[in-house]
């Protein structure tokens, strides 16, 4: 099964309606909930950022018997130094995006943390690409 | 003893701000916190979440943590496109003029009953 969404650039309105969507998709597939909960915190904070970083952009997501998969493009200004943007607590939002509660520097570090795959590939001033595997292998 | 969002509404006097039902769900414990990132990583399903936080993110929080209920302390303004995005999210808002310690401390009171 295929997921197809678009994020607007700076629209805080409907920012994380591609992930409340998947989270609902995912329960009605009867996916176990805390295989959702790593999916809907991983997928919110690539959402998020691409919201307030880049230009919006595309999700697709793959939901395979053993595995989901999000992959997340922008073509926003790109990430500089990746090993810089990883570390917690790192952050280059605006006063005004931290005021609204976001910008604390836990967004990467919050998708590694819940998921068992992270790839993201960046290239200044052409885009970024997020890549998100969670495994639904019975535990 | 088993809370619902029902008796807490009555217990800590909260007002709410939404149409969405709410009667028999059920409160496992608090979580307060603004940082949303961090709100999100750990607030658990079940919980009434306190903030100060009023803007419309505030709902997508709510709806991927699965929380019970939102609690918008010490009268914080919450948005006009919040409320109307927790009523079609099925997302309940209440407000209190209470702080999050206060409103910590009654439901510490009622979760000992």
């Amino acid at each position: 099964m295929t997921l197809h969404y678009d994020v607007i650039e700076d629209d805080f309105i409907s920012a994380g309606e591609a992930s409340s969507d998947l989270k609902k998709v995912l329960k009605q597939l009867g996916i176990a909930p805390d295989i959702i909960r790593k999916i809907a915190i991983s997928m919110y904070e690539a959402e998020i950022n691409m919201v307030i970083h880049a230009n919006g952009g595309t999700i697709d997501v793959e939901i395979k018997p053993d595995k989901i998969y999000i992959c997340l493009k922008d073509t926003g200004p790109g990430i500089p130094d990746i090993d810089l943007a990883m570390q917690e607590g790192f952050s280059t939002a605006t006063d005004k995006i931290r005021d609204l509660g976001f910008g604390a520097g836990m967004g990467i570090p919050n998708m590694k943390k819940n998921s068992d795959f992270l790839k993201i590939t960046s290239e200044v001033g052409v885009g970024t690409t997020v890549e998100i595997e969670v495994d639904c292998a019975k535990e | 003893m088993k809370i619902t969002v029902k008796d807490l509404q009555e217990k800590l006097v909260l007002k709410a701000l939404t149409e969405t039902p709410y009667a028999q769900t059920e409160v496992n414990d608090m979580y307060i916190g603004d940082l949303l990132s961090w709100v999100m990583s750990r607030a658990k399903e079940g919980n009434v979440w306190v903030t100060i936080q009023g803007h419309i993110n505030i709902v997508a929080v709510a709806v991927l943590t699965g929380v019970s209920c939102i609690i918008a302390a010490e009268g914080a303004p919450v948005d006009a496109d919040t409320i109307s995005k927790a009523n079609s999210e099925g997302i309940v808002i209440f407000t209190s003029k209470l702080t999050s310690f206060q409103l910590a401390r009654r439901f510490a009171e009622i979760s000992a009953e």
